[in-house]
């Protein structure tokens, strides 16, 4: 049985991704590797990865040097392995498609493994398919990598922007992946990528961001106004001031480097807002009988379990308990179908003064309240360290950010793209209010939540919110938080 | 109705227009006796008479000057060159004379001549009898020149010739003359100068030329459409001059994927007007580089089969540069 050489390719970590950088080698030439195991880290604008490998075998040769950043299906180190026929190169392609599983959308990865040497024998049988085909692994929607992908001629570019045709978000069957007019046309009839992107400042949204309080995040900052531009808007690009000799006066204003996870926030928010119609609706809530509650517990809480009780795995318990009764908010907005999903996996906005993450607490409808809390703690806790990993950004379902920590009682959240609906937990006041004609001292609580009105309307997201309300006031001195 | 051969179209086109008007006639070497060394004059000496089917001498620029004069005295001449390559001698009198006399006179004189010229090889003619010469004459205002490349269109655009005012070069391809047929009608009738036709309707690339290639481009257009699923638009110019703007605008708007074909040899030939009117017009509509499919930048067709082969253009050269557009 002899040997033969396969190339291990930089899979799709993630829909959005196009390139990674590698970080590390964790494996040097000579080493042996088995299969899963990981050969390098990687940076993403997302998050860090470990890439595990997708063969057994012997790394012969690293391709792309530590801090390289790679194009997602170009060759990253070559792996030498014995040769079992054609099944091996085969099964490659969804190993490495494991690494971008949890790719939320359940889309195969597009990281594949491409053989050459012995493996030629697959390249005579595929006959007359172009070269570059081959490479190419086959449920992958297309290459954004392809040489002729961004090369678009006059006709595609005035029929994108006539249409308002994202063309990053359409397949190109020219040569060497070019985007035809054909394939813009045919974008324009069946509807899909319609919505573009309009282009915005980056940098001016990076501006903004750091004036929020504590957690600046814009998923629900009121003071981040946005307008949903309709069309090809011109670009709100602002003009670079340069003086008469060139240089760029620095004296009225300076400039912010967009950095990776910035440009991440501004492109999703930008997505969300463009595509997703929001509509909005307020509760307002009484927990009286849960500051009780956690006044009592809150100290004993501490000593058990090593952490705070805050008030959000309660909210997040309840928005769980009204989705386990009203699952059309747990879904997303598939076009010609909506697609409800049977995890319920909680988002939680997690901020920094110039960066906004949303891990995911997964299968939340099967954690207590104290695991909930176990699990917001550890998330924000590698959140602050830097140490979220692909897992734990992926898969949610549904977003629950606790806007009160920064004061707000009010905000306008952008839904987390693609899901259905986010809800906002405010601040907690004690404002009077009249009960049974008397005038009384209660705890207050504004719940805010922005659905998708194309999936959900008024009276169904009114449902929802009462029965996330009603949850939230049946908790009381005697509920169990275990 | 009839199918008939392009060469008969041509006769028949002759022989009506002789019959309706008195004042048309045909000259040229060998047209009359021997009914012209294609046998596009046949018959006409025998119909007409030798005053209405001159047989002249082996002097190009007397055919042409000849009619020059009887155009502007009143006729209606329809000159015949043997051979396009053996036009160059009656240049002067074409581009000098026969072109410019309505602008130099302000109106008071015109020369509705018509002067017909086989171009085109594949009949092993060599170097002095498959020549494409339309490129000379393009660009020269006054002058008008058609190319047909159907039976329906060479009687059409004859007779539309015969009948123009001024005057009219056109080129009847050789390779046509019995290869091609289709349905002729019976009656009278013209193809306006001027106007382009689309030959096939598709979405995919657009093929743009005159004369025989264009044959070529319907049998590949065919096998791309069975075999590729390839739609090819292909337009047949007809006239070159006055090119069709609008007929080639709109072709090439279709698909924005555009190939110019033509016999005649690249470097400034018809084809690079037509891309540069595409050029000019259409900036935002294109899809692809245009793009032409033309003979070689050499001095002649060669004489031996190989190389004669290797000039001309065939239905698996135009195949290969559709897909090669229709894939870009």
């Amino acid at each position: 049985m002899g040997k033969r050489i396969v190339e291990i390719v930089m899979p799709q970590l993630a829909e959005s991704l196009v390139s990674a950088t590698i970080e590390r080698w964790l494996k040097q030439p000579g080493d042996t590797v088995e299969k899963y195991e990981p050969i390098c880290e990687l940076i993403t604008d997302k998050v860090n990865a470990e890439l595990p490998s997708t063969v057994s075998g012997k790394l012969v040769k690293i391709l792309a040097e530590e801090g390289q950043e790679v194009e997602v299906g170009k060759p990253i180190c070559l792996m030498e392995v014995e040769a079992e026929g054609e099944a091996e190169a085969e099964e490659a392609g969804p190993a490495a498609a494991a690494v971008g599983e949890a790719a939320a959308a359940g889309q195969p990865a597009s990281g594949g493994v491409a053989a050459y040497g012995a493996g030629a024998r697959q390249h005579a049988a595929a006959g007359s398919a172009p070269a570059d085909g081959q490479r190419r692994p086959p449920a992958a929607p297309f290459d954004p990598a392809a040489p002729m992908r961004h090369r678009y001629s006059p006709a595609v570019q005035r029929l994108a922007a006539e249409h308002g045709i994202d063309l990053s978000r359409i397949a190109g069957t020219g040569l060497g992946g070019r985007i035809t007019r054909k394939d813009v046309l045919a974008a324009i009839a069946s509807g899909a990528a319609g919505a573009a992107a309009v282009v915005t400042s980056a940098p001016a949204a990076a501006a903004v961001a750091p004036q929020a309080a504590p957690i600046a995040t814009p998923a629900a900052s009121i003071a981040a106004p946005f307008s949903a531009p309709a069309g090809p808007a011109p670009s709100r690009i602002p003009l670079i001031e340069v003086d008469e000799e060139g240089a760029v006066n620095h004296e009225r204003e300076y400039f912010i480097d967009v950095t990776p996870i910035r440009n991440t926030i501004a492109k999703n928010m930008r997505q969300s807002v463009r595509e997703i119609p929001h509509a909005w609706t307020m509760v307002e809530v009484d927990i009286t009988n849960l500051v009780k509650l956690r006044e009592k517990i809150k100290d004993e809480f501490r000593k058990n379990e090593g952490i705070n009780l805050t008030y959000l795995p309660f909210v997040i318990k309840a928005v769980v308990g009204a989705i386990k009764e009203y699952p059309i908010m747990n879904s997303v907005w598939g076009e010609d179908k909506i697609i409800v999903k049977r995890d319920i996996n909680i988002s939680i906005a997690v901020g920094s003064v110039d960066s906004l993450y949303t891990p995911v607490i997964h299968n939340a409808d099967q954690k207590t309240i104290t695991g909930l809390a176990h699990e917001i703690h550890n998330l924000v806790r590698k959140t602050r360290e830097g140490k979220l990993t692909l897992a734990d950004m992926q898969g949610g379902t549904f977003t629950v950010n606790n806007t009160g920590t920064f004061g707000s009682v009010l905000s306008y959240p952008i839904i987390n793209y693609p899901q259905a609906a986010i809800l906002t937990l405010e601040s907690i006041v004690k404002r009077p209010v009249v009960i049974d004609d008397m005038i009384a001292i209660r705890s207050m609580v504004n719940l805010c939540l922005s659905f998708d009105h194309r999936i959900l309307d008024g009276v169904i997201c009114g449902l929802f919110h009462q029965k996330v309300k009603e949850i939230l006031e049946s908790y009381g001195p005697d509920t169990k938080i275990y | 109705m009839p199918v008939l051969e392009y060469i008969e179209a041509i006769r028949l086109a002759m022989k009506e227009e002789m019959e309706r008007d008195s004042t048309v006639f045909v000259l040229g070497e060998d047209v009359g006796v021997k009914g012209g060394v294609f046998g596009a004059t046949k018959g006409l000496l025998e119909l007409f008479g030798e005053y209405r089917a001159l047989d002249t001498p082996l002097a190009e620029s007397a055919i042409a000057g000849v009619a020059i004069g009887a155009a502007m005295a009143g006729m209606k001449p329809i000159a015949e060159m043997q051979y396009a390559d053996f036009m160059l001698p009656a240049t002067n009198q074409i581009i000098n004379e026969a072109a410019k006399i309505r602008y130099r006179s302000n109106n008071d004189w015109h020369c509705p001549v018509v002067i017909r010229a086989p171009i085109g090889g594949g009949v092993f003619g060599g170097p002095y009898h498959s020549q494409c010469p339309e490129s000379v004459f393009f660009g020269t205002p006054g002058l008008k020149i058609v190319a047909p490349a159907t039976a329906y269109d060479a009687k059409g655009l004859l007779k539309a010739a015969i009948r123009d005012p001024d005057p009219v070069l056109y080129f009847e391809h050789k390779k046509c003359y019995r290869l091609i047929a289709d349905e002729v009608p019976d009656e009278d009738y013209i193809v306006p100068i001027g106007k382009s036709r689309v030959m096939r309707e598709g979405d995919d690339i657009t093929v743009i030329g005159y004369s025989m290639p264009l044959h070529f481009a319907m049998q590949a257009a065919e096998e791309l459409s069975r075999e590729e699923g390839i739609e090819a638009h292909i337009l047949d110019l007809r006239t070159l001059q006055p090119l069709d703007k609008e007929g080639i605008l709109e072709a090439a708007a279709k698909t924005g994927k555009v190939l110019i074909i033509h016999e005649d040899n690249k470097t400034g030939g018809v084809g690079a007007e037509v891309a540069a009117i595409i050029a000019e017009e259409l900036m935002f509509d294109l899809d692809a580089p245009i793009r032409r499919l033309c003979g070689p930048d050499v001095p002649a067709m060669p004489i031996n089969p190989p190389g004669e082969k290797h000039f001309l253009l065939n239905k698996e050269k135009l195949k290969a540069a559709m897909l090669e557009l229709a894939r870009f």
